[in-house]
């Protein structure tokens, strides 16, 4: 089973500082992290390995500085990490960073599966995965909650409104994750240090056919066009710094 | 030429954020002179006559399942060409968005909290960066894609309205999906419909004390909520998660108990109708957006309140 799993390499957005003014993430402010939900997706990929074994591949777009923390993903057990990066690839949105991840999908040899984690961290839209599979013409399942292997099948479930819904995924398939689908292993200082010697497969626009149009800020439809902070409006509320004077003004309201 | 909403099936019954696209899409539609449409799959003429009841002209109805309405819906965005299409931004809308715009080339905005026209120009506005700022996002394809949170606008005035209704048939791809094996209920609560909510967060001791809460809530006739970090530490479910990452909800009131108020957290109830507050630290954020708020232990409080709620009651 060869799995593709989708990686991204974004500020840790706990610590990160916003610059009110110009509206942007100052990215200096704190360092950068594997997207936490894609934890999620390379741990699933790792369980499907292990019964079915195959190579894990992790695919990552961003720019050549994310290329040392991305290299994390050798220590968590992929064998092969292809970072797509170039300057024709910048400014992208959902669309153009989907189609860019497709065309790559579709140079590696073979693939069964692409895993992805449910959204990211700074762009919190969780479109990628989806519009990925719509390029590659294959079914996903999203919001993915377990997912079981059985004789020789992987089941996903899948909870939506108030039910449980199991499939058996047939492959190929995008799955994405959730933080519910597993806890994500730690890797061993050993792997950690065997992950040094590999090294990341760096690819650009020519190594995708070259069609720059559909890459990067040109092959996007959205664009930010400003940002604004939000005002501060807040209420004026009564605040009691006395628990009993509190507690019956509370109990005054809560009555009517 | 029109704004087209996807009323997504709940059921038998249309999901609410449907009737919050249609009021935002009549807005819009009426700005840049177009028409406003939706399209439902499942359910009948009664479905489509209440769509067109909330402002729907034109209502395009499918026979058959929602599962498998990927196909049916690109073709019909080809067909009729809107200029905007409009989503519920539910775990089944924001699956199926992305599958439309890669179809069809198209633009998507995720989870948008407002959209508008500027100079004929849609915009739509979505939270960046844990809702710390606000991106005013504009799409040069046509159609623009944009999923909405729900309950964060209001929803359109049902009355007796005259409109169409467009039968269409329906075409699966049966390829396209997978063999579903098992099917059962589970239990969950449905947050973002409670008139109540009292809320936990970090000040709380043990995972244990959400009885407490429930206690008070259900004294009060509310549901229990939560902050994001007991939801990431397994303490609670995340049904249960209010905020950006969560749920955003618009009680009639909303109580905050040990929760500081980040950002994070405050994108997702600051529209409650009354918040209360009760945190140990008066500088929390919270208090800030409190319409009531109680400096103390939570440990004092929370009892006390109990107490003082059944008191009353007997």
């Amino acid at each position: 089973m060869d799995i593709v799993v989708l990686v991204k390499v974004v500020p840790n957005i706990e610590r990160v500082r916003f610059d009110m003014e110009k509206g942007t993430v100052d990215r200096s402010s704190a360092e950068s992290e594997i997207n936490p939900f894609d934890l999620n997706a390379l741990e699933a990929a790792l369980q499907i390995k292990e019964k079915f074994g195959g190579k894990i591949t992790a695919l990552s777009m961003g720019p050549q500085s994310a290329e040392g923390v991305y290299r994390d993903v050798f220590a968590r057990g992929a064998e092969r990490a292809v970072l797509l990066s170039d300057r024709r690839f910048a400014g992208a949105d959902t669309l153009a960073t989907s189609c860019t991840l497709s065309e790559a999908i579709r140079k590696l040899e073979h693939f069964d599966l692409v895993l992805c984690g449910e959204k990211t961290t700074d762009g919190d839209t969780g479109q990628v995965g989806n519009e990925v599979a719509e390029f590659l013409g294959i079914p996903s399942l999203y919001y993915v909650s377990m997912l079981g292997i059985d004789n020789g099948n992987i089941y996903a479930t899948v909870e939506l409104d108030g039910e449980k819904l199991v499939y058996k995924v047939d492959t190929p398939a995008l799955l994405s994750v959730t933080k519910d689908a597993n806890v994500p292993r730690l890797p061993t200082l050993r792997e950690k240090l065997e992950a040094r010697k590999k090294s990341v497969e760096i690819w650009d626009a020519e190594k995708l056919g070259g069609n720059t149009e559909r890459f990067g800020a040109k092959g996007s439809p959205t664009r930010v066009a400003k940002t604004v902070v939000p005002k501060e409006e807040g209420r004026k509320g009564s605040i009691y710094r006395d628990v009993k004077e509190g507690i019956d003004a509370l109990l005054s309201v809560l009555e009517a | 030429m029109s704004v087209l909403v996807f009323a997504e099936m709940k059921g038998k019954e249309i999901h609410p954020v449907a009737f919050e696209l249609l009021g935002k899409g009549e807005e819009i539609s009426k700005e840049l002179s177009i028409k406003l449409e939706a399209v439902v799959f499942g359910g009948d003429e009664s479905t489509a006559q209440e769509l067109i009841d909330y402002g729907a002209e034109n209502v395009y109805l499918y026979e058959g399942e929602q599962e498998s309405c990927k196909e049916c819906l690109s073709s019909l965005a080809t067909e009729i060409k809107p200029e905007i299409m409009l989503f519920g931004a539910t775990k089944f809308g924001r699956a199926l968005a992305p599958r439309i715009a890669a179809s069809l080339n198209a633009g998507l905005t995720a989870d948008c909290i407002d959209l508008r026209v500027e100079e004929k120009e849609f915009i739509q506005i979505r939270p960046a960066f844990t809702g710390n700022i606000l991106a005013h996002i504009k799409t040069r394809s046509t159609p623009k894609l944009t999923t909405v949170r729900y309950r964060v606008m209001k929803p359109a005035e049902k009355r007796k309205r005259e409109g169409r209704i467009i039968k269409k048939e329906s075409s699966v791809d049966i390829k396209k999906s997978f063999p579903l094996v098992k099917r059962e209920k589970i239990e969950s609560i449905d947050i973002q419909n409670a008139d109540i909510i009292v809320s936990g967060g970090r000040g709380l001791n043990s995972k244990e004390d959400f009885k407490m809460l429930e206690k008070l809530a259900s004294l009060l006739g509310g549901v229990v909520g939560s902050s994001r970090p007991l939801v990431d530490d397994g303490w609670i479910s995340k049904d249960h998660q209010v905020g950006f990452s969560g749920n955003t909800v618009k009680p009639r009131l909303y109580i905050a108990i040990g929760i500081s108020g980040s950002s994070q957290h405050l994108a997702g109830m600051r529209n409650s109708e009354m918040i209360i507050a009760v945190n140990s630290d008066p500088s929390a954020p919270i208090f800030r957006y409190a319409d009531y708020g109680i400096v103390g232990d939570l440990y004092e409080v929370v009892p006390k309140l109990i107490e003082g709620l059944e008191q009353k009651v007997s």
